[in-house]
């Protein structure tokens, strides 16, 4: 019994690993292997599928893109931490009244769709003179990902024993001191997690970098969209785009595998 | 959101805090809102105005590309919304691909999770390659299935294919043009395989949550493993169960990137995410838009009203 659950398991995670794999190594093999049918499976291993994505031979280089995909994830995770930690104090150290009430409002805002604010939105951008500028996508994302962050930090600060913030008053510690010297150690694993989930959100998002952004401040998403229709032989070029643009994500995911979970679920499911 | 200053019910108070002293004065309480007062006002400004922006826009008659003929339209929007044969079909297209990736995800999500809470070599290993799907950026996910998977030329599926016929010796191996002869089945395909990580690990962390002194006990009073996954293991899974429905309902409702990618919205994909943007992006018509993302707000509110009440019935266990 448990070597056929072994196996099955094995079989399973292969098989849903095998496109991420495949991906992989189709980013390293030339193009005339890429795309051979059947399957060219151990033909000789090249990196020209990147440095054809780095722009070897159109010249059109990622690194814009990828650098208004991280100043945008980035600079929103910095601002969410700022607001959302002070709040989520509020909301379980030192509670405000109704805090449970104010907990569902955050929620709530995750649950409206997205493309049914995209209009009013553009058109104040338009107004404002910010379409295709990176700090508006910061302030989208920054309202995007607050409420999960919220959601997140709340559920983290709630394990503070009481006890140790008692003893901190007592022995006359002030406010700035006990959340430094005190919640902050507890709290530095939690804030690490919201930080990655949050980053992995804002680097993943596609529908308002693609409305509002332009030439200038379009991210790695948008950028990946350049290859939705195929022209000639560039499977290992869209491979090794796809694994570049997805490297960060991965790296972030499984640093926050733990946390996942309860930053997906709004700190819901622990 | 009012913040008035009712005694919160009893049930709100939880170890720590002792209860607050009988009418603190004014100062004290805004000190105490005052480190949650930036997050709300940013978010109340950010995420509820331009929803108030929508519903007035929808009902005007407003074309970007005919801007002298502006006004008041009532609900024509509404009624182009329901009458438009695009936009109608995008709704029942919407509920459909949910409804098929949130219960195939969750099928598939239960079978790894039981897995999963099993002892077996590798397990950490197997865990970690099955969150991988989920840790590929959407759009590259949409595009490494697009090209590199479906292609009905050089794609890993019809390149399996013909290596399995050949292992038979047998030639003519079917070569089925994935896309275009199931666009919405591949769609959801893709997305099958990106959520069902998701699901898993929901019901990973329900299944690990189960109290264990019980599974023991029954298992000592000689119940069978079906009995203790019927009447144990089940009924405490059934809020998370819940909860990864309502939640992947939330994030499938609203894809815009695989549909984009995998079928540009043809062969009859668009879903209702879709469908606005193209209203307003490629149509202009702003007024139409509007009224089409009001739709898609009530409609999730039904849902978020569910999904709501199943996140508190988990708030509440923790703040019991």
């Amino acid at each position: 019994m448990r070597r056929l659950v072994g196996v099955v398991a094995w079989f399973s995670a292969i098989l849903f690993f095998a496109p991420v794999a495949w991906m992989v190594l189709t980013s390293l093999h030339s193009e005339p292997d890429a795309a051979t049918n059947p399957p060219s499976l151990g033909a000789g291993l090249t990196l020209q599928g990147y440095e054809e994505f780095f722009g070897a031979s159109t010249g059109q280089s990622p690194w814009p893109p990828l650098i208004n995909s991280f100043s945008a994830s980035i600079g929103s995770t910095i601002i969410v931490l700022l607001l959302a930690i002070p709040a989520a104090y509020a909301l379980s150290i030192k509670k405000v009244e109704k805090w449970t009430d104010v907990m569902f409002f955050f929620l709530s805002t995750k649950m409206l769709p997205v493309v049914a604010g995209l209009l009013p939105i553009y058109l104040v951008a338009q107004f404002t003179g910010m379409l295709d500028n990176i700090s508006f996508l910061v302030i989208l994302y920054t309202s995007m990902n607050l409420p999960i962050a919220v959601w997140l930090m709340r559920s983290f600060l709630a394990e503070v024993p009481p006890e140790i913030l008692e003893a901190a008053s007592i022995d006359g510690a002030g406010l700035i001191t006990t959340l430094r010297r005190v919640v902050a150690p507890i709290a530095m694993p939690g804030i690490a997690a919201t930080a990655l989930i949050c980053f992995i959100f804002s680097w993943n998002e596609l529908l308002f970098a693609r409305v509002l952004t332009g030439v200038v401040a379009g991210t790695a998403p948008v950028f990946l969209t350049g290859f939705v229709t195929s022209q000639g032989l560039f499977l290992a070029k869209v491979c090794a785009a796809a694994t570049v643009v997805s490297l960060p994500v991965l790296i972030a995911g499984f640093a926050a595998q733990d946390k996942l979970v309860q930053g997906l679920s709004l700190g819901a499911v622990k | 959101m009012s913040l008035d200053t009712a005694p919160p019910p009893a049930r709100q108070q939880r170890r720590a805090t002792p209860p607050a002293p009988k009418g603190p004065s004014a100062a004290a309480r805004w000190a105490r809102r005052a480190p949650l007062l930036p997050a709300l006002i940013f978010t109340i400004i950010v995420t509820q105005l331009p929803f108030v922006a929508t519903l007035i826009i929808s009902v005007l008659r407003w074309n970007s590309l005919d801007p002298d003929n502006r006004g008041f339209a009532g609900f024509d929007n509404y009624a182009a919304v329901f009458t438009d044969a695009n936009l109608r079909s995008s709704i029942v297209t919407t509920v459909i691909l949910t409804v098929v990736v949130v219960v195939v995800c969750l099928v598939l999500g239960l079978g790894l999770a039981l897995l999963l809470d099993q002892k077996f070599r590798g397990r950490g290993l197997v865990r970690t390659m099955l969150i991988a799907p989920f840790l590929v950026v959407p759009v590259a996910a949409a595009l490494l299935w697009k090209h590199a998977l479906y292609n009905p030329e050089y794609g890993l599926f019809n390149g399996a294919i013909t290596w399995l016929w050949s292992l038979f010796g047998a030639d003519r191996p079917p070569q089925p043009e994935w896309i275009s002869d199931m666009p919405l089945v591949a769609v959801e395909a893709a997305l099958v395989w990106q959520w069902t990580p998701f699901m898993m690990l929901i019901l990973l962390a329900g299944l690990q949550s189960r109290p264990m002194d019980v599974v023991e006990a029954a298992r000592i009073d000689g119940a069978t493993p079906w009995q203790i996954f019927r009447y144990l293991t089940f009924p405490h899974l059934r809020q998370y169960l819940e909860l990864g429905g309502l939640l992947g309902s939330i994030y499938i409702v609203q894809n815009f990137d695989a549909v984009f990618t995998i079928t540009s919205g043809g062969l009859g994909t668009a879903n209702l995410p879709y469908t606005i943007y193209q209203t307003f992006y490629q149509a202009h018509d702003y007024g139409q838009a509007s009224a089409a993302g009001v739709v898609v707000v009530i409609g999730s509110l039904i849902i978020a009203n569910f999904a709501l009440r199943v996140v508190s019935s988990l708030l509440k266990d923790e703040v019991k």
